[in-house]
Order: C-alpha cells, then structure tokens, then sequence
C-alpha cells in the first residue's frame, strides 16, 4: 500500500477538507439533541406555572412552607420585633449586604418571601433557629436573619427571592 | 515486558481457533508465563481483588436493574420489594451495597500501596494516571447508586452534590438545572442517574483493560522499587502469582462476607430507611464512608467557591503526583523521612474521613483545616523538597540480592 504525496493541491486533498469539515458539522449538529434532552421538559416547565398563596390564616410570627417549581417557598410573618431587628442592622458590615426594603413590597414589611434553600449546597434551613432569629442550615451550619440574610457560616448570598407580587393584601401570586 | 509465549495448544479444535484469534497466546503470555518480580507481597493482590470487586458489582448490579423502577414514586418501594419479596433479592442488595464499601477499601490500599513504594514514577505515570481515572468514575458511580435507593439520604446526597456544580461562576445555576432536568432534584435526576450508574461500571471496565494493558507494558514494580534485571528477579505468573492472588482473594470474601451476613447496615445511615422528602433535610447529613475526607476538605473552607475547587483538587492532584515526587527513589523501604511523611500522610487522610462524619463546629473546623493543609503540604511542598534534600540509603543491586543476601 503506497500513498503518492505531490506538492500540489489534489482532489484527494479537497475530499479530506471537505469530507472533515461535513463530518465536525454533523459531529457539532448532534451533540444538541443529545444535551438540550437534559433540561427541563415541557412538563416540567408546564408544572412551574404561578401559584396564589392566601396569607390570611399565617399568624403572627408564623413561617409556612410552599412548594413552587418543587422549591419549598418560606412565607414568614414577621412581628413588630423582628422587623425591627431586620432594618436596624449594618448594612455594610453583612456578607452579602442588602437592606431589608429591598427583600420585601413596598408597605408590606410583615411579609417576607423567600425561596427556602440555603445558598450554600442546597439544603432546607429550620426556621426559627440560629442566633439571628432567622434560619439554621443544619447541613453546614449557615445562619439567616429574620430578612433572609446570610450573616454567619459558609453560605455566600442571602436567601433568594422567588418572582411574586401582591393579588391583594392577603393573597400573593408566585411564578 | 509480556513474557515470550510458546503457546501451543493440544486439541486440534483450539489449533484451529488459534490459527484464526490467537487468544490463547494472550491469555498464555499475560497471565501464564508473565514474569512478576519474586518479592511482590500482600499488598500487591489488591489489584486482582479489585477487578473481582468489579465482577461482584457488575453482575449483582445487573440483576438488582431486574427488579429496580427508577421512579420518584416507586424507587424506595421497589427496593424494599428487593429486601422482601424477591428472592434471595437481600442477599443481593446486601452484597451489591457492601461491594461498594469493599471496593473502595480496596481502591484505597491499592492507592496508598502504589504511594508507599512510588509505583507512579517514570515509566508507570500512565499506568498511575489511568487509576485516577478508574478512581474518578468509581466515585461518580458510587455516589449515583446510592442516589438510586431515593432515601432521606440519597435524595439530600443529591442535592448537595448536585449544587457543588452552582459555584461555578456566571453559568453554576444553568449547568445544576441541566443536571437536575428541572428546578430541582427529581424524577428526571433520578432517571438519568439510573441510566448512567448502568453505563459507567463498563466504562471503568475499558479503562481497566487500559490500566491493566500499561501495567503489561512497564511490568509490574515491587517493594524495593528496583526494576527486575535478570530471570532471576521474577518468577511466572502462574502459578506464583495466581496463587497468591487466589488465596488473598478468599481471605477479603470472608471479610466481605462477615459484612453482608453479619453487620450489613453498618456503614449505611439510618436515614436512609426514610423515603426521599424534598421539605425535610435531615439534621445531620454524611456521605458514605468513602467520600468523607473529600467532604471534610469542603467543609474546612469557609467559602463556596474554594471549599468546591479544594475539593476538585484534592483528588486531580493525585493525577500530578508523577511530577511532584521529585525523588528518584521509589520505595519507601529506601527513603527514610518519606515513610515518616507517607505515615502522617496516611493519619491525616484517615483523621479527616473522622472529621468529614462529625458536625461542622468548633475543634472539628479547625483540625480540618490543619488536616486540609498538611494534605495539599504532602502534594504540592514535602514531596518535592523531599528528592532534594532526603538522604537516602543504598538501594540493593537486584531484587534477588534483596531476597537472598549479598551472596546470591
């Protein structure tokens, strides 16, 4: 078996070209399929749809747990003291700084939503735990204020906001 | 270094056979007449002990998928079904279950032999680089099977793993729903983890028909670390080899065997008896036994982001070592200090699998931070100022002289 090698470009050499450059497109082309199956499918997505919440029977100083897009939500009622405690902090000195306005609606200071899992790797905080009146992650320990910030531990951001706005003063709209 | 195969078969059927795969000679030449040095000990059975380990895994794993329904609603049910109703399905989930635990103990002698007696220095880097592989995808496959049970512990196991991957910076959330297939763990996480804890035993198998073909090329070393110079440096494969192998083998079942009769939940977790509850972690959450060093490394570091690039690296150094080990000795038996480094090396690895099962507070944080240090010291300090400034003591001539005495 012999090659004949010339200087000159051959047809054999534009075949190579050619023939590896359909290949790496086709290569490329399938890859997508085969990724994009693993996000989410449209059911998934269907299932994500907004939910309404009823704040009405949450009591004073109550934290309930909801699920959307199979994330637990925590809506937290605060008391007079607990509002308090979150405006009256530093802002600058916490980890990641946010003032407590900017997690609640405008005239709705009572009512904190978060999304209930820690920023660290993912686990469910207790409510009504740690030295902040907040949250306890039992996983590794990180600690939220009664705003939902990280003041203490291996979490780097506060508690996330899920998209909601107010349908009326007792009922919320998730999603 | 194959030995030179004369292999002829007696039956006409298997001339035949030869003439057209000459499989015969491979099997001859590889596991028959393969020249092992005459010195190797214990220790160097675990490599035989890990492919049984493999075996034990693929086929007790293959009939468990039989009678598992990688479904949210029906993954925790169907293994109970297995301890219950099918038959002798206990023995096997117990078996499959502990193989699990043998089989990292067993990777992690094997590991810690091939660094007492420098078995990953020049020409064996590969042969050691294609470990780490097999070492990589065996904890990937571990960590999914486990998954599979969909227990309070597998279902938190999940997640926290999962989210390792959201400290990546910019696309760390778009990658974790990827993995996940939705918002959060689930049954499409639990799906396609079915489906690749089936696919990646036979991965490992190819890389270790890699490891075992470069472990051919280079031959075997030894515990003086010097390289077989004459016939009579080695003796035959079988049946030296193969004895000493069988007979190890059959002493590691008993011990096997006295975890799957006797104590076969005793490196599990109680919680994970509990079905999968995504609004509930439990209060305290380990891994298994065999990735808790690594979760100690993780949790020694205060900040996301590094704890998860710690933990990436302590096992990609391993991949490194070749280079960082500067000295040109192999075996420990020659190199004094090294022993006393490789020993607290040993010490802290254990120290911190201790300290990865205890709650992350007070002592417990900062002797895994002292821990995490001497662990990447070893790697990336000792180890390359060692071949510097170690004296050590003279190597024998040969192997044999090693064995018999000068006068031989």
């Amino acid at each position: 078996m012999t090659t004949v090698s010339s200087a000159e470009h051959t047809r054999r050499d534009f075949l190579y070209i050619a023939t590896g450059a359909v290949g790496a497109v086709g290569a490329a082309a399938a890859l997508v399929p085969l990724i994009a199956q693993m996000n989410p499918d449209a059911s998934t997505i269907a299932a994500g749809a907004p939910i309404e919440v009823d704040l009405a029977p949450v009591a004073d100083g109550q934290i309930i747990k909801v699920f959307w897009r199979s994330k637990p939500i925590f809506v937290f009622h605060r008391t007079k003291k607990e509002i308090e405690e979150a405006q009256k902090v530093n802002v600058a000195t916490l980890p990641d700084p946010e003032p407590d306005s900017a997690r609640v609606k405008a005239g709705h200071d009572q009512w904190l939503v978060v999304i209930g899992i820690c920023t660290h790797l993912g686990c469910i905080p207790l409510p009504h735990q740690g030295a902040y009146d907040g949250w306890f992650c039992p996983c590794h320990g990180s600690q939220y204020d009664t705003s939902g910030r990280i003041r203490q531990g291996p979490a780097p951001k506060n508690l996330a906001l899920p998209p909601y706005t107010f349908v009326s003063d007792t009922k919320i709209q998730i999603g | 270094m194959s030995g030179h195969s004369t292999y002829q078969p007696q039956s006409k059927v298997l001339q035949w056979l030869e003439k057209r795969l000459p499989i015969g000679a491979l099997v001859h030449s590889s596991f028959v007449v393969y020249p092992v040095p005459r010195n190797l000990n214990y220790l160097w059975t675990f490599g035989g002990i890990l492919a049984f380990m493999l075996g034990v895994q693929i086929v007790t794993g293959i009939v468990l998928a039989m009678h598992y329904t990688p479904q949210v609603d029906l993954a925790f049910r169907s293994i109970e079904g297995i301890m219950r109703d099918v038959n002798f399905g206990w023995l096997l989930r117990y078996l499959h279950a502990n193989g699990a635990s043998m089989f990292f103990f067993a990777v992690y002698v094997h590991m810690f032999r091939g660094i007492y007696y420098g078995s990953y220095k020049e020409p064996r880097e590969v042969l050691w680089i294609l470990g780490v592989i097999i070492y990589l995808v065996m904890m990937a496959t571990g960590f999914m099977g486990y998954v599979l049970v969909w227990g309070q512990m597998s279902f938190w196991a999940a997640t926290v793993i999962t989210n390792l991957f959201s400290a990546i910076p910019g696309v760390g959330d778009t990658i974790v729903t990827w993995l996940w297939g939705g918002y959060a763990v689930g049954n499409p996480t639990l799906n396609r983890f079915y489906s690749l804890h089936y696919l990646l035993p036979f991965v490992i198998a190819g890389v270790v028909v890699l490891h075992i073909w470069a472990l051919h090329v280079v031959g075997q070393n030894n515990p003086t670390g010097v390289e077989p110079k004459s016939e009579k440096d080695t003796v035959a494969f079988t049946p030296y080899a193969t004895v000493k192998d069988g007979f190890f083998m059959a002493v590691f079942v008993i011990l096997f065997a006295w975890f799957v009769f006797y104590i076969p939940n005793f490196l599990g977790h109680a919680d994970n008896y509990i079905p999968a509850n995504p609004a509930v972690t439990p209060t305290h959450i380990v891994p298994e036994w065999y990735y808790l060093p690594f979760y100690a490394i993780l949790r020694a570091i205060p900040d996301k982001l590094m704890g998860v690039i710690a933990l990436g690296a302590s096992i990609v150094i391993l991949a490194f070592l070749p280079w960082l080990d500067t000295s040109r000795v192999r075996s420990a038996r020659y190199r004094p200090l090294f022993r006393q480094f490789f020993w607290l090396f040993v010490i802290v690895c254990i120290g911190l699998g201790w300290l990865g099962s205890k709650p992350p507070e007070g002592i417990y944080v900062i002797l895994a931070r002292v821990f995490t240090i001497y662990f990447f010291a070893f790697f990336l300090v000792i180890l390359p100022l060692l071949g510097i400034f170690e004296k050590t003591k003279p190597l024998p001539n040969s192997i044999s002289e090693s064995v018999l005495g000068a006068k031989a």
